[in-house]
């Protein structure tokens, strides 16, 4: 562990970045994620990278991918007009199998919104923003250190299921400076490429796990890749028995291991009457007013989800046989909600705390909407 | 010269091109000066959009992507950073340089990055069934310009040269042996090449504009005829012109040849 010091949020995600071993960054400014790039500029260099500011979003996912076809561990980070920019790419990536991290720092919107607000209005748009049936993985820290921890996650995820991993957080997490321990080795984890001397290598065939090894551009194996459906060889074909088991192959390598990637932390929820499910900053509001409550006799608890997606409907679903009641806590005008609605099943009365005025949602808020939800009863 | 099926993927074929398109002789002549560059095969990639000349990445035997529409620049930028050993060229159509890709193009000659792009001009999109593209002449029939197009169109070259690019030429598929020339002479120079090669679509362009066939629309290429509207059996073709004044306003050969620095990223220029 390094000394303890006051890092940003959007430093930890280039510091995890590069702790994950990331060589390329490839970026467009928005607010308020612009501090990434402007922190990898300055590590990637004496790191062995490569920092590249392009002409916006699509043609900076368009340069990650064509990186990460390179063979370096590559990501961008952007906030909400970019990421709408970026869904095209999300999809390449998704279809073409190539690892990436993709950065959401969320700010209000629609469209130009509130551009140095909080919001977690893109919750849904980052499971479902590209066109077509896909697998999404999406990871959501609630402080500082943990945009450290998820940022090395999402690269050894990534690398590991070769696919595009999400990591997502409002403007608060982005910007707030809290003194934290950077750990000076992590575990990483790199994508599995073929046997320099195989023969007939087919890029698209599946490995362990379903995830056929990737090799890099350049050094030895010459190979095809496309965004149309295509075959084993990763050669285009409409025969819809071959397109239908590639989409069933890159569905499953995520709903396979679902339960692995699934995250979610518990906060005093073993003898919770009333529990929150909150992410992101509010998942630390929400910590804070499950401590008041429960100094007024009110057995509250937490649910905290650090993946959004896959959702972690097992953890909600156990939790709801226990609560009386959910209230789910979130940025934006109901988006997880409805995931926790339809995991709790009807065994606990699900209830939302909603908010989109480019306001953090207080621990006070939370104190009086479990009042209001009438505590434990 | 090697056989060019050296640098085939004969397992693909057959290709989805049409009868008479002139990508196919762009594809033959590439492969030519691959060869006449003697390139290590596995050392060459080449980076495609969207549209009937990016397909043509899924039968050359080299490292291909074949990306989205109009954004293989910006792909071709991303792996050239990553890997400044490898030679990575484009190839991208009319349609997907200059409408959808126009800002990716002008900006990776703007930043002078070592790659070679290849446009490959038919007036039209193809792929799509015969929509007017930014280089559809003005008075031109397409599907979506029925009584003929209004809007003027580009100059890719000049637009090219305007950007910043240091290498800029022209070819026309009809001359597969300069365009040979050219296009090694492209890859070999350092920095940001782009050679637009004038290509053909009998199959929308010839037959709504009624200009024949692949063959006659090589010939007026050839010729250097303007080729609209009339059919070849009714054409007087005015005689052989020199390349500096072509009726189709059409300069060929290589129109810039600059040297400047070479953009590669910010990154530690010496080794760790």
């Amino acid at each position: 562990m390094s000394e303890a010091r006051l890092v940003q949020g959007n430093e930890a995600c280039a510091r995890g970045a590069l702790a994950a071993g990331c060589t390329f960054y490839g970026g467009y400014p928005i607010t308020p994620s612009s501090e990434i790039a402007e922190h990898m500029v300055r590590l990637l260099p004496d790191a062995g990278g490569v920092f590249v500011q392009m002409e916006d979003e699509i043609a900076s996912l368009a340069a990650v991918i064509g990186a990460s076809l390179a063979g370096s561990k590559a990501m961008t980070a952007t906030s909400g007009p970019g990421f709408s920019l970026m869904q095209e790419h999300i999809g390449f990536a998704t279809m073409a199998e190539v690892p990436c991290v993709v950065v959401d720092v969320m700010r209000g919107g629609p469209s130009t919104g509130l551009p140095t607000s909080p919001s977690q209005g893109d919750v849904m748009q980052a499971r479902w923003g590209t066109h077509g049936d896909h697998p999404a993985i999406v990871l959501a820290p609630s402080s500082v250190g943990e945009v450290f921890d998820l940022t090395v996650r999402a690269f050894n995820l990534a690398e590991r299921f070769r696919t595009p991993v999400i990591l997502i957080y409002d403007e608060v997490i982005g910007h707030t400076r809290e003194s934290v321990r950077l750990p000076d080795q992590v575990e990483i984890i790199d994508r599995v490429r073929p046997a320099p001397d195989s023969v007939d290598f087919r890029p698209k065939a599946a490995g362990p796990n379903g995830v056929p090894p990737l090799p890099a551009f350049g050094d030895g194996h010459r190979f095809h890749v496309t965004g149309l459906s295509h075959d084993e060889r990763g050669f285009p074909t409409d025969d819809g028995a071959v397109a239908g088991a590639l989409l069933s192959r890159i569905h499953s390598k995520v709903a396979d291991h679902e339960d692995e990637i699934s995250a979610a932390e518990t906060f005093m929820l073993d003898d919770a009457e009333v529990a929150f499910f909150a992410y992101g900053i509010v998942g630390r509001s929400a910590r804070e007013a499950v401590l008041r409550v429960r100094e007024a006799g009110i057995k509250a608890g937490l649910i905290r989800p650090t993946t959004l997606w896959p959702f972690p409907g097992r953890q909600v679903a156990v939790a709801a046989k226990q609560v009386d009641k959910v209230i789910v806590a979130e940025m934006n005008l109901g988006q997880l909600i409805g995931e926790v609605e339809r995991a709790a099943a009807g065994q606990a009365e699900v209830v939302g705390h909603l908010r989109a005025d480019g306001e953090p949602i207080t621990p006070s808020e939370l104190v009086g909407a479990v009042t209001a939800a009438g505590g434990g009863n | 010269m090697a056989d060019v099926k050296t640098y085939l993927r004969e397992w693909a074929m057959p290709h989805v091109l049409c009868p008479g398109c002139a990508h196919g002789i762009v594809m033959r002549g590439f492969l030519a000066a691959i060869d006449q560059l003697q390139l290590d095969q596995d050392k060459v990639a080449v980076v495609a959009g969207i549209g009937c000349s990016s397909r043509i990445v899924g039968y050359i035997d080299f490292c291909t992507l074949h990306g989205t529409h109009g954004r293989a620049p910006a792909f071709a930028s991303g792996l050239k950073l990553a890997r400044p050993d490898l030679h990575v060229m484009v190839i991208t159509g009319d349609g997907d340089g200059l409408a959808i890709g126009g800002n990716h193009l002008i900006h990776a000659a703007r930043r002078n990055i070592d790659i070679t792009v290849m446009l490959l001009n038919n007036s039209i999109y193809g792929m799509t069934g015969g929509q007017a593209a930014p280089t559809t002449p003005e008075g031109a029939v397409a599907s979506t310009t029925p009584a003929g197009n209004t809007e003027p169109n580009f100059d890719a070259c000049k637009l090219m040269i305007g950007a910043g690019a240091s290498f800029v030429a022209r070819v026309l598929a009809a001359n597969p042996i300069e365009m040979s020339k050219v296009i090694a002479d492209g890859v070999r120079h350092p920095g940001f090449s782009f050679i637009e090669i004038i290509s053909d679509c009998p199959e929308y362009y010839g037959r709504y504009n009624k200009v024949g066939g692949g063959a006659d629309m090589l010939t007026w290429m050839a010729r250097r005829d303007a080729g609209v509207a009339v059919p070849l059996s009714e054409k007087k073709f005015v005689e052989h012109v020199p390349s500096s004044a072509v009726p189709l306003g059409m300069t060929t050969g290589v129109l810039e040849r600059d040297i400047r620095p070479v953009f590669t990223g910010v990154r530690r220029q010496e080794p760790l």
